[in-house]
């Protein structure tokens, strides 16, 4: 295993408290309640929860993309030590937003316009954020170009896109879903981002292209020194793919840790039940009984008491508190004391 | 009835798509969707139809439904004839397969109820009566484990679990034989895709039913059939009971699908890859042998012809030239 770096450089991403509601018709959902997470330089972290746990509220938080009626209640966000929250929309679009920060999204046969040649879609990137600053005359315009087509070509050339020079003169529906989400990874490493966020980037594609594609991201990230936030559903991805790894539920975070230390010994009844339901541990396909509650009527105390096989009464009496079990691992849940030791778990 | 009668036989089936003479023009090449295959369903078993996407695993599923129309090749369904029909007398001659679609989101009507969606498909079926056919829904909506109050409910008010529910309840309504399960557990979390699954195996036991099961999803599969046949472009490439397949597979492209499976064991990554790139277009298969393109282990005379399937010692049956050599170096090295 690599050694872990100190754990007190200053994190690319670092998310705290952060609490985000949204109010429609039916009234306010607190969708996102408490969570944490921090990303350190160089480091692949994964979020890992079910659908409608808020793991892409996370991601559009960050980004500042909310749906309408969103509110960010509390908490902070700082990139690279800059608080995100702070910068008005102007300049998350100019300075941040597939900048800064890259973006690759699930569903690569939705994320490309179908009528625009791929080379236009991507170096509409490129031109957005270069144009910056520069007083553009026609011939530096000319220039810039140029410069970003070699560069594309040659991320091209780096995510494997056969013929990089004529792929950017043809359509979308020429690539097959595993070329068109190597061409999105290329777009998000555009403009030389140190954070690149994926939400679900393999869910819509075969194994064997899904393990192309993890293999592509994780030689990326070292080569390129970029830091990445991975969502998924799953726990056999975050193995082969992430360092780190949070467990959120139902808007809060339950569990985080280097993911060596979590696959070995989960702490978090929630970790314990979404690791069971890996076809890799269960033949009894059991699952998680019930389901994850409406954020409009969220269960009191820890969210996750309902499903809980170890639920007791105090469960139900406030959020536990984080409690630390070192080497970076914490995990939020009553069963654990503040000397980080398991309390009832038989 | 017995465990190994054979219900349903699927011989030389050929698909064939497109393929159109069009005025003074050359005529439009055809694409085969499915190329050949052949296969047998024993009385309650739960067979695995594994491939990538656009390998033909939905077409041959939807030729043995009857609602695709085979283009060569014999389909027998109780060692009664099928194939070769009119689309709706094929239809009605294979009332006895059911299919559940992918995407039951999709499927559903948007605009109908539960209740009405599940009652449309006894009235085509020929269940007059209303009595009947309430009757009939509700044992169906229990079975898979819903209620009476999902009736009046209309898919959007769904979660996806239990719009599959709603899926195979449509279904089990028909009262099927066999049932076509595509791809049942996609797009699902895992902790409700194993609920689903959960329910198909005990459905089996409860009401006698025999599955083909379509995923990609290898780990899946491994858990829930009995045995597995892998397709590749249209062919079958290995077939063999599941523990023999997972256990000990015998074609380079099985190896390579049960290699890129993500394990909760980290160092995957690490791994040479079995399989490179993505798979040809059906348009245009490779000659011979059609992963040769992809195969770490192709040499010329794969190129040449379409290898025959070879049954081997211990009850495989797999279409690949070097097998034997393969299997001798892999239990050595």
């Amino acid at each position: 295993m690599t050694t872990r770096p100190t754990r007190s450089v200053t994190p690319i991403l670092d998310v705290r408290g952060l609490r985000v509601s949204i109010s429609g018709d039916e009234g306010r959902a607190q969708v996102l309640d408490n969570i944490d997470l921090s990303i350190a330089p160089g480091r692949i972290v994964g979020v890992v929860g079910e659908s409608g746990c808020g793991k892409s509220t996370v991601i559009r938080a960050v980004l500042r993309v909310l749906p309408r009626g969103a509110e960010i209640e509390s908490g902070t966000i700082r990139f690279d030590g800059e608080d995100l929250l702070g910068l008005g929309e102007g300049e998350m679009a100019r300075r941040i937003r597939g900048k800064a920060i890259g973006f690759i999204p699930q569903d690569p046969y939705l994320a490309l316009n179908p009528v625009f040649r791929v080379g236009t879609q991507l170096l509409e990137i490129m031109r957005w954020h270069a144009a910056d600053g520069d007083g553009e005359s026609a011939r530096r315009a000319r220039s810039a170009r140029k410069r970003h087509r070699e560069r594309l070509v040659e991320l091209l050339r780096v995510v494997q896109v056969p013929d990089p020079d004529r792929a950017l003169e043809r359509y979308p529906h020429q690539f097959s879903g595993g070329q068109r989400q190597r061409l999105l990874i290329a777009g998000a490493l555009a403009c030389e981002p140190r954070l690149v966020i994926a939400d679900e980037p393999t869910t819509a594609l075969d194994v064997t292209t899904q393990l192309e594609i993890l293999k592509l991201l994780r030689s990326l990230s070292r080569e390129y020194d970029v830091s990445m936030l991975f969502v998924t559903h799953d726990f056999g991805v975050v193995a082969q793919l992430c360092d780190e790894v949070n467990v959120i539920y139902a808007g809060q975070s339950v569990e985080a840790g280097d993911t060596v230390d979590i696959l070995e010994a989960p702490r978090h009844p929630y970790t314990r039940a979404l690791l069971a339901c890996h076809p890799d541990h269960s033949d009894d396909l059991t699952g998680i009984p019930g389901a994850v509650p409406s954020p409009l009527t969220p269960p009191p105390g820890c969210r996750f008491h309902p499903r809980c096989e170890h639920a007791r009464a105090d469960c139900r009496d406030g959020r536990p508190t984080r409690v630390q079990l070192g080497d970076g691992h914490s995990v939020e849940c009553v069963l654990y004391s503040e000397t980080g030791e398991e309390t009832a778990i038989g | 009835m017995a465990e190994d009668t054979v219900i349903l036989r699927v011989e030389d089936v050929v698909t064939e798509f497109g393929g159109r003479r069009r005025f003074l023009r050359r005529p439009e090449p055809s694409v085969r969707a499915v190329d050949g295959v052949s296969l047998e369903l024993r009385a309650g078993e739960l067979l695995g139809l594994v491939g990538e996407s656009g390998c033909g695993k939905s077409t041959l599923g939807r030729t043995i439904l009857g609602i695709q129309r085979e283009t060569e090749g014999e389909i027998r369904l109780d060692a009664r004839l099928v194939s070769g029909l009119p689309p709706r007398q094929a239809r009605a001659a294979r009332r006895d397969i059911q299919y559940v679609h992918q995407d039951p989101g999709a499927a559903l009507d948007p605009w109908w109820s539960i209740g009405r969606t599940l009652a449309e498909g006894l009235l085509i079926n020929g269940v007059s009566s209303s009595a009947e056919r309430t009757e009939r829904i509700d044992r169906v909506l229990d079975a898979v484990g819903l209620d009476e109050s999902f009736k009046p409910r209309y898919p959007h008010e769904l979660s996806g679990g239990q719009l599959r529910r709603v899926g195979l309840a449509r279904i089990l309504s028909l009262s099927p034989r066999i049932v076509i399960l595509d791809e049942p557990t996609s797009g699902l979390d895992m902790s409700v895709q194993a609920t689903v699954l959960k329910l198909v195996r005990d459905l089996r036991e409860r009401l006698g039913l025999t599955y083909i099961f379509i995923s990609h999803d290898l780990s899946v599969v491994e858990r829930m059939c009995t045995r597995v046949v892998i397709m590749y472009l249209g062919r079958i490439v290995e077939k063999a009971e599941t523990k023999r397949v997972f256990g000990s597979p015998k074609h380079p492209y099985t190896k390579a699908l049960l290699s890129a499976a993500p394990r909760l064991q980290p160092g995957q990554m690490a791994g040479e890859s079995l399989i490179r790139g993505d798979p040809p277009s059906a348009a245009a298969i490779p000659s011979g042998c059609a992963f040769r393109t992809r195969c770490p282990h192709a040499i010329s005379a794969c190129a040449e012809e379409v290898p025959r399937t070879e049954r081997t010692g211990d009850g495989h049956e797999v279409a690949c030239l070097r097998w034997r050599e393969l299997d001798r170096e892999g239990t050595r090295g």
